[in-house]
């Protein structure tokens, strides 16, 4: 028996949340998975897409834009996450400016059977980073996206969003 | 090879209103150099990301010149962001890399094919709209003026003397820097850019 997903984050809602928190850059390795929620930023005049190479760069890239006065958001994978450690602690964390970070949570699945290391290794990561993150699987949760940009200005910290389902219904 | 000093000497007369980001070993020189404290910027470092951070910081503030003294080690750890500098274009841009062809500060030891690497050819061939490769400070104070009129992203590669360091880290002489926190403290202020 298949068990579906009841419903699914859409890209319009998080395109929504960005725009509702005053986003202005998305800098982004963007993936197969992803690629309507591409698609569907590159339409708005009021964000710009900022492509990178390797996920490292994208903190880089975002500090300098919280410099110059701007919002970004940071859209990866989680396994980029991982591989953007020490980005995360000299560009972020030690920088000690806002930053929401939207990340893909590749290999969870609601029923607890985890068989991708991505997904094992991606909470712990973040508690290893003292990293708060919130959990968004449906459009239902997305409230907890302007939660996470509201306790990174406070906080002056990095929040994560995880997508959990890794953005099923993202592809049409 | 030319001295770092004399980069900066000669940058500093064409500077303008840049705001610049020096990094590296040699990069301390500047603020010998320097007569705009307010728009040298200290960005910090992870493993080549300053590069990535001057690149946000272009894109972000597209009506002021940004000039990064970037280093080969540094550009080494993440060459990617050649590309994804070229990708976005940003005119205001310009990359002037110091290369002194070794990781100074951990005794001297060569970068990767020190001596053979093209790096203004890897950034033209990124996409750059300009690249240019200097090993002589009178061709550099030559063509500088014009560099920093050239839309960008422009690079520029330059052969410099390393200082290479082999005193263990307690020991060496600390050249006084400005904080991180207080070079964007001083360049929001000169902006008129609002602490969120």
């Amino acid at each position: 028996m298949v068990q579906e997903q009841a419903a699914v984050l859409s890209p319009e809602a998080l395109v929504e949340e960005f725009q509702k928190n005053g986003v202005t850059h998305v800098v982004t390795i963007p993936d197969s998975e992803t690629n309507y929620l591409y698609e569907l930023m590159k339409e708005e005049p009021w964000l710009d897409i900022v492509p990178a190479s390797r996920e490292g760069e994208t903190f880089g890239v975002a500090l300098g834009l919280l410099v110059a006065g701007k919002t970004p958001v940071v859209l990866i994978q989680n396994t980029g996450m991982m591989e953007s450690g020490d980005s995360i602690r000299g560009m972020v964390l030690d920088a000690g400016f806002p930053l929401v970070m939207v990340v893909g949570y590749r290999g969870w699945n609601r029923h607890g059977v985890i068989t991708d290391s991505a997904a094992t290794y991606t909470e712990p990561f973040l508690n290893a980073f003292r990293i708060n993150y919130y959990l968004v699987e449906q459009d239902a949760d997305s409230t907890r996206i302007t939660t996470a940009f509201e306790e990174a200005r406070a906080t002056k910290r990095p929040v994560a969003i995880l997508v959990g389902d890794e953005y099923h219904g993202f592809n049409r | 090879m030319i001295q770092s000093q004399d980069v900066f000497r000669v940058f500093q007369e064409h500077r303008g209103d840049a705001i610049v980001i020096p990094t590296g070993t040699s990069g301390r020189h500047w603020r010998e150099f320097s007569t705009n404290e307010n728009r040298d910027l200290n960005m910090g470092g992870a493993m080549g990301q300053t590069t990535s951070a001057a690149l946000g910081l272009a894109l972000g503030l597209p009506d002021e010149k940004v000039v990064l003294f970037d280093s080969e080690g540094a550009l080494l750890m993440n060459l990617g962001i050649l590309a994804t500098i070229a990708g976005k274009q940003p005119e205001n841009f310009c990359h002037i890399l110091l290369d002194n062809e070794c990781y100074a500060t951990t005794g001297g030891q060569p970068v990767p094919n020190a001596q053979d690497i093209n790096y203004a050819g890897m950034a033209k061939e990124s996409g750059y709209t300009s690249a240019y490769s200097f090993d002589d400070l009178e061709e550099f104070a030559t063509n500088v003026e014009q560099i920093m009129r050239e839309t960008g992203p422009v690079f520029v590669a330059i052969k410099v003397v390393p200082e290479i360091e082999n005193e263990p880290i307690g020991m060496r002489v600390r050249v006084p820097t400005r904080s991180r926190a207080e070079t964007i403290r001083d360049l929001q202020t000169e902006l008129g850019i609002g602490a969120d």
